[in-house]
């Protein structure tokens, strides 16, 4: 109890970083991930082609592995003077994209071809077939997964906190190195944790029974 | 291609775009690739001094010493995580409440602590107690890192082996109580089986994920192919600069081709459980859902699990 | 199919690389420091095992038990703690554990190293993960709490290492805006942060990155003990430099169980008697020395 008490700033200021690091990760995570997608089911072979390397890559590193080539090769090939914090945006949302990807693929690809093909037929364009057919019932198939994904990339920030970040995990280790009983910061951080992943599974069964359809 | 859900078969003005469109694109990513050459180049990471210190052998026996060790932490904690999760599985669809809750506040809490967390504070518990702990403490990290990887990855191979459990059809439980099969006799002898073999493919693809996380072992400093990188190279010196980046190159090869072997096995399984028909479907070799009630089957052959308020209650 | 089969080749280019492993050339990748090249290069002291000690202390006799002693270090801190390619350790902390287990009766031979960075040094001392531990160890009240110091048998100032061509670095007090890279934890780091230095601050958990992050020009300055930094300075020395102007005291000490006095006056005896006896000079000359830093005599040992 006295750990969280006294040490309340030192948590507050961990759990918000986890907080803004996992938005804002996220968001770069859809972004790219929609945009990968899109290269995945084009028509077109060579972008075909990089959104399936995008992927491999991305997603058999070990994000740790993602974190040091933010550090130490990024600023070396591309783009010199990030901040710490945009590193580890950068790191997680690249790691997240390749599994948003992914889900939004297979989403689209559980929409039946017959309706595609009918909504041809009638006459409908590339945007209204994607617009009135597809996405609707892609979208649906991708929450259950996305919501996971987001979960994951919770507590994948905790890595960030051995890269200059300030989140939840490095208070674990700053107050375990002064000596205070592992068990209840481990106890305290963990509930942090449960709050945000909680409100995600939330938020997203909310939006999942808002586009559900009565089957 | 014309299988499409989203593109027409295309007619011949679609084909004159696609063909523009295959030209820019391989234009951008050539580009791409060769900015990317020509940046390394430029900073020196390409001379051969750089790449040379892979000849060494002092570099090969550490790269040789860290994969090997990254690979004894997965098998233990991957056959360890595979043990836990058929335990707990089996104790979430127990019948006696305590055991249910237990199963069911064990998985939701360790599913949702960050694994580095975890680990972290099993190094420092274990370190604590280390007198008191007999083989456990003998090698504190191996064993934080095993423990860890076994109790996080454990908790979701049972939610994977749960929801494989729920798919089976009731009417075979009910057949096999009808013969006078008992509890254990149902589970072992029908419900795990055939569960495993439909899962076989989500939980080769969770192995994937231990294996990556096996390299978060060095928030306790312990020696896998990752951190044995990362020392090496901050200690090696070439043209007055650490070879991080070949260094980086390198492991991360070796982790991709790892993660790329388990995985095709996965997808092979899947592809040869697609062929046989025993009515049992058999997964995607997708990564399992993090969050819960997923993967769930509302009514399972064991009737709808109580205690589980994070199901979906969609009818 | 296309996935299996580029799998397939990459496990073989694996295959390939341990195979091969077993092979190589021998020696050291790149410029390793330390290596005893030169004829007229200081040599390294020798130190006479004692033998029958008997102190009264728990670590230690758990440490005759077991045969042999668990000594935490550094091992990427050039001419202080560090580890070559081949696994061999050198460095002056390194021959301050061997002076010191020579005195508590461990030959070379039975010292185990364990490389502890400093964002667990606390936690794996005062767990007894090893038994002693010498990696520039500043001694100060708070770390008191948790550890006990024998020493110090070296006095440091927390410094600023810089790129060659940096003008605009003279000094703690010229920092501010510019970025400071340091480690978790240590104690430079702390006074940097203090708002009158005005200075934005990058934390790792090795100063080799942070080094590495300074000729990537990512930080400004690297800031720690002016010791570790002429280390680095001295491996390059057409590019790094340090500014020597110390803005703190760092005396470095021995790390230990908090409550073994027995243990911590052993150390204490042996440190003192190694410093009269020429050794520490020796040990001195044929590591630090090495990186130009000049020799000045040990502070004196304190006890409580």
């Amino acid at each position: 109890m006295n750990v969280l008490l006294d040490h309340l700033a030192e948590f507050r200021e961990g759990f918000i970083g986890t907080v803004l690091l996992t938005l804002a990760s996220g968001l770069l995570a859809m972004v790219l991930g929609v945009i990968v997608a899109g290269f995945r089911v084009s028509p077109v072979p060579p972008l075909r082609l990089l959104g399936t390397v995008w992927v491999t890559l991305f997603r058999n590193t070990p994000l740790t592995l993602l974190f040091l080539v933010a550090w130490f090769v990024v600023p070396v090939i591309f783009v010199p003077g990030l901040s710490p914090w945009t590193k580890a945006l950068l790191a997680l949302g690249f790691y997240t994209s390749s599994f948003v990807c992914e889900a939004i693929r297979s989403g689209i690809n559980t929409v039946p071809v017959g309706q595609a093909e009918a909504a041809r037929s009638l006459g409908m364009t590339f945007t209204q077939t994607l617009r009135m057919i597809v996405l609707p019932q892609a979208t649906r198939t991708v929450i259950p997964p996305l919501s996971s994904i987001f979960i994951a990339l919770t507590k994948n920030s905790a890595i960030a906190g051995a890269f200059s970040v300030t989140e939840l995990f490095g208070v674990q280790k700053l107050l375990s190195d002064q000596g205070f009983a592992i068990a209840w910061i481990f106890l305290w951080v963990a509930l942090g944790y449960l709050v945000i992943t909680f409100s995600i599974s939330g938020l997203f069964r909310l939006l999942e029974r808002r586009l559900g359809v009565a089957r | 291609m014309s299988s499409s859900v989203l593109y027409d078969a295309p007619g011949p003005r679609a084909r004159l775009r696609n063909r523009l469109y295959t030209v820019l694109g391989s234009l951008a990513v050539l580009g791409l690739i060769v900015f990317a050459v020509y940046r390394l180049h430029a900073k020196g990471q390409l001379e051969p001094e750089v790449w040379d210190i892979f000849n060494n052998a002092g570099v090969r026996t550490n790269l040789r010493d860290g994969l090997l060790t990254t690979l004894k932490v997965f098998a233990v904690a991957g056959a360890l995580s595979l043990v836990l999760g058929l335990l707990l599985a089996v104790a979430r669809l127990s019948e006696h409440k305590p055991v249910r809750w237990f199963a069911t506040g064990f998985i939701e809490i360790f599913r949702a602590v960050p694994l580095l967390i975890t680990i972290y504070a099993l190094w420092v518990l274990f370190l604590t107690y280390k007198n008191d702990l007999g083989v456990l403490g003998t090698d504190t990290g191996f064993w934080g890192l095993v423990v860890g990887l076994t109790i996080y990855n454990g908790s979701v191979q049972a939610e994977v082996l749960r929801a494989g459990i729920n798919a089976v059809p009731k009417g075979q439980v009910e057949a096999a109580y009808a013969l006078g099969l008992r509890k254990y006799q149902v589970m072992t002898t029908l419900l795990v089986p055939q569960a495993v073999r439909s899962m076989l493919p989500t939980m080769i693809s969770q192995l994937v994920v231990t294996l990556k996380d096996t390299s978060l072992g060095y928030i306790i400093l312990y020696p896998e192919l990752l951190y044995a990188a990362r020392t090496m190279a901050g200690n090696i010196i070439v043209n007055g600069e650490n070879p991080f980046t070949a260094v980086t190159i390198v492991v991360g090869a070796i982790y991709i081709a790892m993660c790329l072997a388990l995985s095709s096995l996965a997808s092979w399984i899947e592809r040869r459980g697609r062929r046989a028909k025993t009515g049992v479907v058999v997964a995607a070799a997708a990564e399992p859902a993090e969050q819960p009630g997923v993967l769930d089957v509302t009514e399972g052959p064991l009737g709808p699990v109580e205690g589980d308020e994070n199901r979906p209650t969609a009818k | 199919m296309k996935l299996r089969k580029s799998a397939s080749a990459a496990v073989l280019a694996v295959l390939a690389l341990t195979v091969s492993a077993c092979g190589g050339e021998s020696g050291n990748a790149g410029d390793t420091p330390g290596e005893t090249g030169g004829a007229n290069q200081p040599k390294l002291p020798t130190y006479t095992v004692a033998s029958d000690v008997k102190v009264d202390s728990p670590t230690l006799k758990k440490a005759q038990q077991a045969g042999k002693l668990v000594i935490g270090a550094k091992n990427d801190q050039p001419f202080l703690g560090f580890e070559d390619t081949d696994g061999k350790r050198s460095g002056f902390d390194i021959e301050i554990a061997k002076m010191v287990a020579a005195d508590l009766g461990f030959k070379p031979s039975q010292i185990e190293f364990k490389t502890v960075d400093s964002n667990v040094r606390e936690t794996t001392i005062s767990k007894g993960e090893v038994q002693l531990y010498v990696g520039t160890y500043t001694i100060n009240d708070e770390r008191k709490k948790q550890v006990g110091f024998a020493g110090p048998y070296f006095l440091a100032g927390a410094d600023l290492l810089i790129r060659a061509d940096e003008k605009g670095i003279t000094g703690p007090d010229s920092l501010k805006g510019k970025t400071v890279c340091s480690i978790k934890g240590s104690t430079p780091l702390q006074e940097i942060k203090k708002p009158k230095y005005g200075a934005k601050t990058v934390e790792l958990s090795k100063y080799s990155e942070c080094v590495q992050q300074l000729l990537n020009n990512e930080v400004d300055a690297v800031t720690t003990d002016d010791a570790i930094l002429k280390g680095y300075a001295a491996q390059r020395p057409t590019k790094l430099k340090v500014v020597g102007k110390p803005f703190t005291k760092e005396p470095y000490g021995v790390g230990m169980n908090k409550d073994d006095k027995a243990l911590r006056d052993a150390v204490n005896d042996a440190l003192e008697a190694h410093e009269k006896n020429g050794d520490y000079k020796k040990a001195y000359d044929a590591t630090l020395g090495l990186s130009k830093s000049a020799y000045t005599e040990p502070p004196a040992v304190e006890r409580y």
